[in-house]
C-alpha cells in the first residue's frame, strides 16, 4: 500500500513544482537588456578616484602631502608636488593612479586632509594595453573643465 | 516538367523522392525551431528573455550558432580511437531520419505506410545507444566513458516499459500500422482510454532521449558534459541536433498513439487541416518536455534504474495484462 | 602528494580527478577520487590552488589597509568578515563604537548572511541538475545586492566597516527597501518549498546522503550549519554574543538527521531567523553618529593579542591578532570554517557514489578561497 502512496505523493509533488515554474513563465522578465538600457548607479558607487574642483579656487585642493600614497594598501597612487616658494604650501603637479591594482577600499578618499578626492562614476573603462589602467587625475580635471 | 519526371520515375519512386527531400528539409527546420523554442522557454521560466537580438524574437539565433559551430576546429583527443570517434556523431544522426518515413503527418501524408511502422521507429532509435557508447569509449576520457556506460544501462532499462505501453495500444487496434492506429482515434483519443500507458510512455520517451530528469549521460554538473565532453565543432552540433530530432520523433509517436494524430478533439476538425493538428499537438508535447526539464533536478543513477525496474515495468506490465483481460471479455 | 597517477591496466580501482576545473566544485577544489566502478574507495582533497597569502599580507599592511583583504577571504560573506575583523581590532585597541553604528553593522551582516545562503541554495540545486531555482534565488539576491550597493557602494567585496563604526550612514530609502525586501522574501518561501523541498526527486537525492555522525563532526572541528544539522545548537551569536546580538530574539535552527537534507533545512530556516533579526534591529534603530570620530587614522593597538570569533554564513570564524605596539600587526591568523568542513568529507565520501559526492560537497557549502586564504 505504501508503494502506491509513494508513487501518488511523489507524482503530486512533481506537479506542484511544475505549477510554480509555469506561473513564472508568464510573468515579465526581470533582466535589463544592457547595452540598450542602463541601470542607474547607486549614489555610493565607488569608481576610481578623481579630483573635486573647488568653486572658490576653480582648481583642485591637493597639497601633495602623500597621505593617500602611504595609506593605499596596494600602492596605487603616485603624487608629486612643488612649493611656489619656501614658506608656501605644496601644490600637486602630478597625480597618477594605477587602477588595475586598486581594490576600491576608499581609504584614500577618507584620509585626504583637504578632502579633494571623490569617487567617479566610471564603470566602462576599456583599453588595449595595461597602460590604459593608468589614470592621470590632473588630465581628467582638465578634460572635465569643458 | 515535374510531371514528366514523375511519369518517368513512376508514382512510387517519385513519392519516395519528394518524401526524402521533405524529410531532410523538415528535420533541419524542426531542429532549428526546437533549439530556439527550448532557449526561449528556458529563458522565460528563468525570468530572462532568451535569445532576442538575432532576427525577430531571436529566431535566427540557431542558424548563427550553427555557422559558429561549423567554423570551429575539430579536435581529436590524444590516443582516441579515430575511426569510432568520427563515426559516432554520424551514427547517431542517420537513424533518426528513418523515423520520419512512417510518421502520419496527415490523412494521406505518410511517406511509407508500412505494416510494421511502430516497430520500425523503435528499432532504429536503438541505434543511438550504440552511437553514444562508441562516442564515449572512443574519447579516451574517463568522464566520457562513465557517461556512455550510464547511458547504455539507462536506455536498455527504459526501452522495456516504453514498448510495453505501446503494446497496450497496439493490442487495442490490432495493427502496427500508424494510419490504422490514428484512424481508430476518430472519436476518442487513446490517452483517455489508457491514461497509465500514456504517462508511462511520456516518461520513458524522456528517458530514451536523455532528457529532463534523466539526463545523466550528459549530466552537466557531474561529469562536465558526459559522453560528448571531447567533441567540438560540428560533431557536437550533430549530437545536439540528433537529440532534438529524436525528441520530435518520440513526441510525434506519442501524438499518433495516444493523442489522436491528425484528428481534432472529439472528431471536430474546426476547419484546420490534419497536419496542423498533428504539429500543434506534437509541439505542445515538446513544450511539456522542455517545461519538465527546466523544473526538476536529476535523479541519481541507481535511483533511476530502480525507478525503471521497480515502478515502470510492473506498472506497464499490469497495464498490458489489464488491457488484454478487458479486451478478451468485451 | 599525488600528481601523476600511473596504474597497471588490470587494477580494478582507478583514479578520477574531480578536478580544479569542474562545474560543481565551488572554486578551485581538487578531490582525487579512487573509484571502484562508481563507488568511491578513497578521497583526497588537494587544496592550495587558491592561496593568495592573506596572512602574510596582513603582516605588511596596517590594520585599516587590511580591510579589503578581509572581505576577499570569503567573498560570499564579505561583510561578515569585515565586521568580525573590525570587532577584533576594536577589542584589541579598545575603541568605542556608537550604538547606531552597531545596529547598522548587524543589519548589513544579516543581509549578507541571507544573500550567502540564497546563493548556496541556488548553486546546490544547480549541482543536482535543476537549473531554475538558481535563477529564482539570484533574483532575490539581486535585491539584497542593490540595497547594499546603495549604502556601501559595492556589491560583493564591501569594505564598509571602519574602526569605530561604518563608512557611510544609512538613510530612509535603505530602511524602506529592506523592509520591502523582507516582505518579498517571506512570500517566496512557499515557492521554494513547493519547487524544491517537497520535490520527490530532490528528497531522494538528499535524504540519508552524507551523514556526518556527531562524533565525527566534533573530531574534525565542523562548525556552522553542518554542526547544527547534527543536533548541536552551536552558534557563536548565542554562545558568546558579540556586538548586540543578545538584544534580539531569534532561535538557532537545529536538526538531528545529520544528512544533506538536514543541512538544507537548517539553512533555509536560518534565513528566516536572519529576517527576524533584521526586523527587530530596524525597529530598535537609534539615531546618532555612524562613526566614532576620535579614532586616529593609523590605529596603534597596545601590545598584546586577541582571539575573536564570530559566526559567518559557513561556520565559526576566528581571528587571532598579535600586536607588538606598532601600526602593523605582528601576526594575523584566520581560522576558517570551510577547512574543517572540507576535511570531514574524507571520511564521509567512503563508499558513496560519485553523484552522491557532488550532492554532499554541495550541501556542506565550501568556499575554496576561504580554505586556501
Amino acid at each position: 500500500m505504501s508503494y502506491w502512496k509513494e508513487i501518488i505523493d511523489g507524482g503530486w509533488s512533481l506537479v506542484e513544482g511544475m505549477r510554480v515554474t509555469v506561473r513564472r513563465l508568464f510573468k515579465p522578465v526581470v533582466t535589463v537588456q544592457y547595452p540598450r538600457k542602463h541601470l542607474t548607479l547607486s549614489p555610493a558607487y565607488r569608481g576610481h578616484i578623481e579630483f573635486i574642483r573647488f568653486p572658490e579656487t576653480g582648481m583642485h585642493g591637493c597639497i601633495a602631502c602623500g597621505t593617500c600614497q602611504r595609506r593605499c594598501p596596494s600602492s596605487v597612487i603616485k603624487v608629486q608636488g612643488l612649493k611656489a616658494h619656501a614658506k608656501s604650501a605644496k601644490f600637486a603637479t602630478h597625480y597618477l593612479i594605477d587602477y588595475t591594482r586598486c581594490s576600491l577600499c576608499g581609504l584614500c578618499v577618507e584620509c585626504c586632509p583637504t578632502q579633494t578626492l571623490k569617487y567617479s562614476t566610471e564603470y566602462s573603462l576599456e583599453g588595449t594595453s595595461r597602460w590604459s589602467g593608468v589614470i592621470d587625475l590632473m588630465q581628467r580635471l582638465e578634460d572635465k573643465k569643458s | 516538367m515535374l510531371q514528366a519526371l514523375g511519369n518517368i520515375l513512376g508514382a512510387d519512386l517519385s513519392r519516395l523522392l519528394v518524401g526524402l527531400i521533405a524529410v531532410l528539409a523538415f528535420s533541419q527546420l524542426n531542429a532549428l525551431f526546437l533549439v530556439w523554442l527550448e532557449r526561449k522557454v528556458a529563458g522565460h521560466i528563468q525570468l530572462r528573455p532568451g535569445p532576442k537580438e538575432v532576427g525577430p524574437f531571436g529566431l535566427l539565433q540557431t542558424i548563427v550558432d550553427g555557422i559558429k559551430l561549423v567554423g570551429k576546429e575539430l579536435i581529436t583527443p590524444f590516443k582516441a580511437d579515430k575511426k569510432l570517434f568520427i563515426l559516432a556523431p554520424i551514427m547517431i544522426f542517420m537513424p533518426v531520419l528513418v523515423g520520419f518515413l512512417v510518421l502520419p503527418f496527415g490523412e494521406n501524408l505518410i511517406i511509407r505506410d508500412m505494416n510494421i511502422g511502430v516497430l520500425l521507429i523503435f528499432a532504429f532509435s536503438t541505434f543511438s545507444v550504440l552511437a553514444i557508447l562508441a562516442g564515449g569509449w572512443a574519447s579516451n576520457n574517463k568522464y566520457a566513458l562513465l557517461g556512455a556506460v550510464r547511458s547504455v544501462a539507462q536506455n536498455v532499462a527504459y526501452e522495456i516499459p516504453l514498448l510495453l505501453s505501446v503494446l497496450s495500444v497496439v493490442l487495442m487496434v490490432n495493427s502496427l500500422k500508424f494510419s490504422e492506429i490514428v484512424a481508430a482515434q476518430g472519436r476518442v483519443w487513446f490517452f483517455l482510454v489508457q491514461p497509465v500507458a500514456a504517462i508511462i510512455y511520456l516518461i520513458c520517451a524522456a528517458a530514451e532521449t536523455n532528457r529532463a530528469p534523466f539526463d545523466i549521460p550528459e549530466a552537466e554538473s557531474e561529469l562536465v558534459a558526459g559522453f560528448h565532453t571531447e567533441y567540438s565543432g560540428m560533431r557536437f552540433g550533430l549530437f545536439f541536433l540528433a537529440e532534438y530530432t529524436n525528441m520530435f520523433i518520440v513526441c510525434a509517436v506519442a501524438t499518433s498513439l495516444f493523442f489522436g494524430g491528425w484528428h481534432g478533439p472529439f472528431g471536430f476538425s474546426l476547419g484546420l487541416p490534419g497536419v496542423v493538428w498533428f504539429l500543434l499537438k506534437t509541439y505542445f508535447l515538446l513544450f511539456v518536455m522542455m517545461w519538465v526539464r527546466w523544473t526538476f533536478p536529476r535523479l541519481r543513477f541507481d535511483q533511476l534504474m530502480n525507478f525503471s525496474w521497480k515502478i515502470m515495468i510492473p506498472l506497464s506490465l499490469a497495464n498490458l495484462v489489464a488491457t488484454a483481460a478487458i479486451l478478451k471479455f468485451i | 602528494m599525488a600528481s601523476l597517477i600511473q596504474e597497471p591496466l588490470d587494477e580494478r580501482i582507478y583514479s578520477l580527478n574531480l578536478g580544479p576545473q569542474h562545474p560543481s566544485t565551488h572554486g578551485v577544489l581538487r578531490v582525487l577520487l579512487r573509484l571502484d566502478g562508481e563507488f568511491i574507495v578513497d578521497a583526497d582533497p588537494i587544496i592550495g590552488y587558491g592561496h593568495r597569502g592573506h596572512e602574510k599580507m596582513a603582516e605588511n599592511r596596517t590594520y585599516e589597509q587590511f580591510m579589503p583583504n578581509a572581505s576577499r577571504m570569503d567573498y560570499l560573506s564579505g561583510l561578515i568578515y569585515n565586521h568580525g575583523y573590525t570587532l577584533a581590532v576594536e577589542k584589541l585597541a579598545g575603541i568605542e563604537v556608537p550604538e547606531r553604528a552597531r545596529y547598522i553593522r548587524v543589519i548589513c551582516s544579516e543581509l549578507n548572511r541571507i544573500s550567502s545562503h540564497l546563493l548556496w541554495f541556488g548553486a546546490y540545486i544547480m549541482d543536482l541538475g535543476g537549473f531554475t531555482p538558481f535563477l529564482y534565488a539570484f533574483d532575490d539576491r539581486e535585491n539584497i545586492l542593490d540595497i547594499l550597493d546603495r549604502v556601501t557602494g559595492s556589491r560583493l567585496t564591501y569594505s564598509y566597516c571602519r574602526f569605530g563604526g561604518v563608512a557611510r550612514d544609512i538613510d530612509e530609502e535603505f530602511i524602506t527597501a529592506t523592509r520591502a525586501f523582507i516582505k518579498r522574501l517571506r512570500s517566496r518561501w512557499a515557492d521554494y518549498h513547493n519547487l524544491v523541498t517537497k520535490n520527490v526527486i530532490f528528497i531522494h537525492r538528499v535524504r540519508n546522503i552524507g551523514v556526518i555522525s556527531p562524533e565525527l563532526a566534533l573530531r574534525y572541528g565542523v562548525t556552522g550549519p553542518c554542526l547544527r544539522a547534527c543536533g548541536f545548537p552551536f552558534d557563536m551569536r548565542k554562545m558568546e554574543p558579540y556586538e548586540i546580538y543578545d538584544r534580539f530574539d531569534f532561535e538557532i535552527p537545529t536538526e538531528t538527521a545529520c544528512d544533506a537534507e538536514a543541512r538544507y533545512l537548517v539553512r533555509l530556516r536560518e534565513m528566516e531567523q536572519s529576517c527576524r533579526i533584521i526586523e527587530q534591529a530596524l525597529d530598535q534603530l537609534p539615531t546618532g553618529q555612524h562613526r566614532n570620530d576620535k579614532v586616529p587614522f593609523k590605529v596603534k593597538p597596545p601590545k598584546g593579542d586577541v582571539y575573536f570569533s564570530f559566526e559567518s554564513a559557513r561556520g565559526q570564524v576566528g581571528f587571532y591578532l598579535v600586536s607588538d605596539g606598532t601600526s602593523y600587526p605582528y601576526r594575523l591568523r584566520a581560522r576558517v570554517p570551510s577547512y574543517g568542513n572540507l576535511h570531514v568529507l574524507v571520511e564521509v565520501f567512503k563508499g558513496t557514489l560519485v553523484a552522491d559526492a557532488i550532492s554532499i560537497l554541495g550541501s556542506v557549502d565550501i568556499v575554496v578561497p576561504e580554505v586556501d586564504r
